[in-house]
């Protein structure tokens, strides 16, 4: 594991998010670019809105930025579904060089990493960093059928139904991404696919640790330090494992998860998903930056890298977390 | 190569099961009761229309009955109120013969996108395939064993 320093700062010059009715009547609703009164978004199956959210949100992204399809030198993106259909689907829109990243709810964050890399190396000039999930389309992969008459577990999460995509280049303003710290796989032995939470924390704080030790720094030189999806229990979790590393991040940390609902729905310990860590950032955390209200942030995506063959063969759940330093 | 058993922590496994919340079991055995009880109180009346009103006895009756509930059940999933139903009241209403019609409705509707054939037809029973498969299995187990106790005594 490591800290990988972008010298010369790639910026984040324009972002773009689209989410479901749920998501848009959540604490941060105001702050998405276009809201969806149908979850189904005029398709005729759920995967097929989730790639056209997906598209939406890069397509949205690019206009802002100012930018055409021939000035992306590359999307990068990914989702949660099998082979990531949703992100190779909305990509086969655009006549752009892709990249499909998976990491699960990390795959946001991941893709900034490696956009980042690119674009600080300079092999590439102007990149799109995007990330999708969808409530049905992860429920019918990796759950029961929506209409199926089932309570859920009180540690569970919601998936959200949104996604969030960002441009990256050196030409033009923005905050930066200064440097990311690459996540390594951490496996507790928690099995329960309904505590995605206790199963991710873990990873998160080796990342957190490890960022703080190799950019010698302490919680309290940023202004927050963003968790992706661990929900409240995750947080909890990821608090008590960092405090035993000596750092208290109390006062800094918000958990994407817990910020995309509103508590008085009652969906158990918040949002989950690949978009969700890309919605808020693409949103909330983005205008925020821009600003000037927060000036240094840490984006650490988590996730839990099961599939429905391995919860049925018994196998726990590996861990991961890749955290992302974001300055104005 | 390292297995899912080698990953285990007993520590932190002690430590996540102490902070996760817990299913309220009261609220969830109150709420289980009185839905369950109250789909078999239709059950019931079902049963008793039939037999005062229509005059059926016997295997025709239970079979009668038994198409109502499975009925109401199937077009209450297809209209989607009876994953609302589920979502409060948990084994209440899964256990009655109406839980049965959603677990097969249900998936029947999710997989319509993926086809008739491949998509209702084949899915339509993964959630409700194991109780068939367990059904038969103990009613063929039960047969022989009645069967065998019956030729001995």
């Amino acid at each position: 594991m490591r800290t990988v320093y972008f010298k010369n700062k790639p910026k984040i010059i324009a972002t773009s998010t689209i989410a479901g009715p749920k998501e848009c009547s959540g604490s941060i609703g105001k702050f998405f670019d276009t809201k969806l009164d149908d979850d189904m978004y005029g398709e005729t199956s759920y995967e097929k809105a989730e790639s056209r959210m997906l598209f939406t949100a890069i397509k949205n992204s690019m206009i802002h930025a100012k930018k055409n399809e021939t000035d992306i030198d590359a999307i990068i993106s990914g989702d949660l579904l099998n082979q990531i259909i949703s992100s190779t689907f909305s990509a086969r829109n655009f006549d752009c060089a892709y990249l499909g990243v998976y990491n699960a709810c990390a795959t946001f964050t991941e893709a900034l990493t490696v956009g980042s890399a690119f674009v600080d190396g300079g092999y590439l000039n102007t990149v799109v960093c995007a990330a999708s999930s969808h409530f049905a389309s992860a429920e019918r992969q990796y759950r029961f059928p929506l209409e199926l008459g089932c309570t859920r577990p009180p540690q569970s999460q919601w998936t959200v139904t949104g996604a969030g995509s960002c441009v990256l280049s050196l030409s033009g303003n923005g905050p930066h991404i200064s440097c990311a710290t690459i996540g390594k796989i951490v496996d507790y032995g928690v099995t329960d696919a309904n505590n995605m939470g206790a199963a991710m924390a873990p990873a998160s704080a080796c990342t957190l640790d490890r960022f703080f030790k190799d950019t010698d720094s302490s919680p309290g030189d940023y202004d927050l330090i963003v968790s992706g999806d661990l929900g409240t229990l995750g947080s909890r979790i990821l608090k008590d494992l960092i405090w035993e590393k000596g750092y208290d991040i109390e006062k800094q940390h918000v958990d994407c998860g817990e910020l995309v609902y509103n508590i008085a729905e009652q969906e158990y310990q918040g949002g989950s998903g690949a978009g969700c860590s890309a919605l808020v950032f693409g949103s909330y955390l983005y205008d925020r930056l821009k600003s000037g209200k927060l000036k240094k942030i840490v984006l650490m995506a988590t996730g839990a890298l099961l599939s429905s063959v391995s919860t049925q063969q018994g196998e726990s759940i590996p861990g991961i977390a890749h955290a992302v330093l974001i300055e104005v | 190569m390292k297995t899912s058993a080698d990953c285990v922590n007993n520590n932190y496994m002690k430590y996540v099961s102490a902070v996760s919340p817990r299913t309220n079991e009261k609220r969830s055995l109150f709420r289980s009761f009185w839905v369950g009880g109250f789909i078999c109180c239709i059950g019931q009346s079902v049963r008793y229309f039939f037999e005062y009103v229509c005059g059926l006895t016997g295997d025709e009756l239970g079979a009668y009955v038994s198409m109502v509930m499975i009925f109401l059940g199937a077009i209450l999933t297809g209209f989607g109120i009876y994953d609302r139903i589920g979502k409060y009241a948990g084994g209440g209403s899964i256990v009655p013969i109406t839980g049965f019609a959603n677990s097969v409705v249900s998936p029947a509707m999710e997989f319509k996108t993926e086809g008739f054939v491949y998509g209702v037809a084949a899915k339509m029973f993964i959630i409700a395939g194991p109780i068939i498969v367990f059904g038969i299995a103990s009613g063929v187990l039960v047969g022989l064993i009645y069967y065998i106790g019956y030729r001995i005594f």
